[in-house]
């Protein structure tokens, strides 16, 4: 039997939905799950962790883990998975998770893919896909030379199973590396949005330059808040100083894949369609019957924004209220 | 201090991307080659060093087919770094080997004490070789950086995370970072500054000269498709009350995502 380590975030005691996702993975695969949590409370998703079938888990309930420190999350990372040396290491694909696992792959000197959306484990062996410039084509990962296969997983795209039986888990700390650290965390600077950040988001309402100006964005965050989504936008309306650029999805943007993606006054330019075409349903709403838009989506609404979200923000708010 | 700014060439996102027969790669004929827009601010951000005097000199550092990929190494040029390196090697490099040449060939420079690189490259958006390169030197890193101020023997980068959340790091040099839409406005080639980049000096350095494992590959894309044909859009008929809720219904019972 192999092993599969998953590193797994969390945020306010609760496993992230992308986590339960690699657990979900590696428990059916048959190997001999392990879990890394790094940060203050990761001892109370002990718990949770074993209800995900994690065998193992080494968690870092430590302050020193609260704020992303590449430096001392690498040396962490890396100390377990060289003494553990699993045949798979799953992480998400999260701005954690991509910055950190190419760092700790160099160290090991192994391979890593991010931004996966396809993943079989079969014993040793993963079979993972990956899109490719831009979602125009995808590709088969096949790693060489590889002590450890490390796969980073974009959230929404593995079910996520339900927790089990209670199981016993056992439970390792993780030391605070001591380091002659070279970088330091000054100042973490929160956003205003409470939201799932888009790449996470399973809902995404996002509005291009139909949406007139920045004023009327109320009306996509009036109908995000009733279905529970996250507001992304085009770059004509972040380059427009309409929001600021981390709302922006495309090529230069986020790359986004939620279940529902609903896109308010967007034409579909290419680079737009680069972020957001692996969205399982997309809805149109645009004035424009000839949209290049219309063509990636699932549903079309010819209509003016201004008119319909409102009507659908009621409607959305008499089935789910 | 020397500045290194390493560059991808990626095909231009208008391109059409075919598969190429053996289905293990694109079909590269007729594709138009451009910088990584990213590394576009990883080259303004170094020639604004050197004009502000932060820096001393700035070398474009690239890895590729020579021919093809000394075109973006000129255009850095015309943008106003004073010499490049070119490694010469495959196609297929993954960001393994592809971070581990770049940092030979920057540490063999010697003097090197920052290095800029783009967060990702758009072609495969890996987003791993600045962060590799930092661990191939013993580094610190900071990548997805849109904001930098240089201090001494330091350098503070603004980190743009998740929900909009900013992180505020600082690096003690040498660092790499890996930088972000944002971080400043790249400016275009000059007529004079594409004259003069034809006289600077573009170094050829073969991949194995490197090291003998340099083009050791971890990671191989293989087995290239297209994505599958998405079913015709259904368009919903009526007036914007009908549509409404039509819409409501079909996302419910249909397509069950609410
Ligand atoms: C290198 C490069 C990278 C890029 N990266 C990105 C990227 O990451 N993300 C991105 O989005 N773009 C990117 N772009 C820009 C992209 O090419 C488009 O310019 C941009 O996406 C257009 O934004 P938009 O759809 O909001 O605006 P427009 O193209 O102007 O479309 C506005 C749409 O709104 C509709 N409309 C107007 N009024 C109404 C109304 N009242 N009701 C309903 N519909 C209405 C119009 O019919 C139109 O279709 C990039 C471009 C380049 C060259």
């Amino acid at each position: 039997m192999s092993i599969v380590t998953v590193f797994t975030e969390f945020t306010n005691g609760q496993l992230k939905k992308g986590a339960l996702e690699l657990l979900t993975a590696a428990r059916s695969s048959g190997n001999k799950v392990q879990a890394i949590a790094l940060g203050s409370g990761a001892g109370r998703i002990a718990d949770q962790l074993a209800q995900y079938g994690v065998d193992e888990a080494f968690l870092g309930d430590n302050a020193a883990f609260d704020d992303y420190n590449p430096e001392i999350f690498a040396a962490a990372v890396a100390q377990i998975l060289e003494a553990q040396k699993p045949a798979i290491a799953l992480a998400s694909s999260t701005m954690l998770g991509r910055d950190l696992f190419p760092r700790v792959a160099a160290r090991l000197k192994t391979g890593v893919a991010s931004d996966c959306t396809e993943l079989t484990i079969s014993g040793d062996g993963v079979q993972a896909r990956r899109p490719m410039y831009a979602g125009k084509c995808t590709a088969a990962v096949v790693f060489e030379n590889s002590p450890v296969k490390m796969v980073l997983m974009r959230p929404n795209q593995l079910p996520a199973g339900t927790p089990e039986g209670k199981k016993n888990v056992v439970v390792h700390q993780v030391p605070t590396p001591t380091l002659d650290l070279k970088t330091l965390v000054k100042q973490i600077v929160k956003g205003a949005s409470e939201k799932l950040d888009l790449t996470e988001a399973n809902v995404i309402v996002a509005g291009g330059r139909g949406m007139r100006d920045a004023a009327s964005f109320k009306l996509l965050h009036d109908l995000a808040e009733v279905i529970g989504a996250t507001v992304g936008a085009s770059r004509a309306v972040v380059d427009a100083g309409w929001v600021p650029h981390g709302m922006q999805v495309g090529q230069t943007g986020k790359t986004v894949a939620p279940t529902l993606y609903i896109a308010c006054g967007i034409s579909g330019a290419i680079q737009h369609l680069a972020g957001m075409s692996g969205s399982k349903v997309i809805v149109a709403i645009n004035k424009d019957a000839s949209a290049p838009i219309f063509q990636k989506a699932t549903y079309g609404l010819v209509g003016d924004v201004f008119e319909v979200l409102p009507l659908l923000t009621a409607e959305f708010k008499k089935l789910l209220h | 201090m020397k500045v290194f700014v390493c560059i991808k060439q990626v095909p231009d996102t208008e391109t059409k991307i075919k598969i190429r027969a053996d289905g293990n790669g694109i079909d590269a004929t007729g594709i138009k080659w451009v910088m990584n827009p990213y590394d576009e601010f990883a080259v303004e951000e170094a020639i604004k060093m050197k004009e502000s005097g932060t820096a001393s000199a700035v070398t474009a550092v690239g890895l590729g087919p020579k021919a093809r990929v000394s075109e973006a190494l000129r255009t850095a040029l015309a943008m106003g770094a004073d010499d490049a390196i070119v490694i010469d090697a495959t196609e297929d490099m993954d960001s393994y080997a592809t971070a581990k040449a770049l940092a030979a060939a920057i540490k063999a420079e010697g003097d090197g004490k920052f290095i800029l690189t783009g967060k990702l490259a758009i072609d495969d958006n890996q987003a791993a070789v600045s962060q590799m390169i930092a661990e191939f030197l013993g580094l610190p890193h900071a990548t997805v950086v849109s904001k930098l101020e240089y201090g001494d023997n330091q350098v503070t980068a603004e980190r743009e995370v998740e929900g909009g959340t900013r992180e505020i790091v600082q690096l003690t040099l040498p660092a790499v970072v890996g930088a972000n839409k944002g971080l400043n406005a790249p400016r275009y080639a000059s007529l004079p500054g594409i004259m003069k980049a034809k006289k600077k000096q573009i170094k050829e350095i073969a991949l194995s000269a490197l090291d003998s494992n340099a083009g050791e590959l971890r990671v191989k894309f293989q087995d290239y498709q297209l994505p599958p044909e998405k079913p015709p859009v259904k368009v919903i008929q009526g007036d914007a009350a009908q549509t409404a809720a039509q819409l409501v219904k079909l996302l419910r019972e249909e397509a069950k995502v609410i």
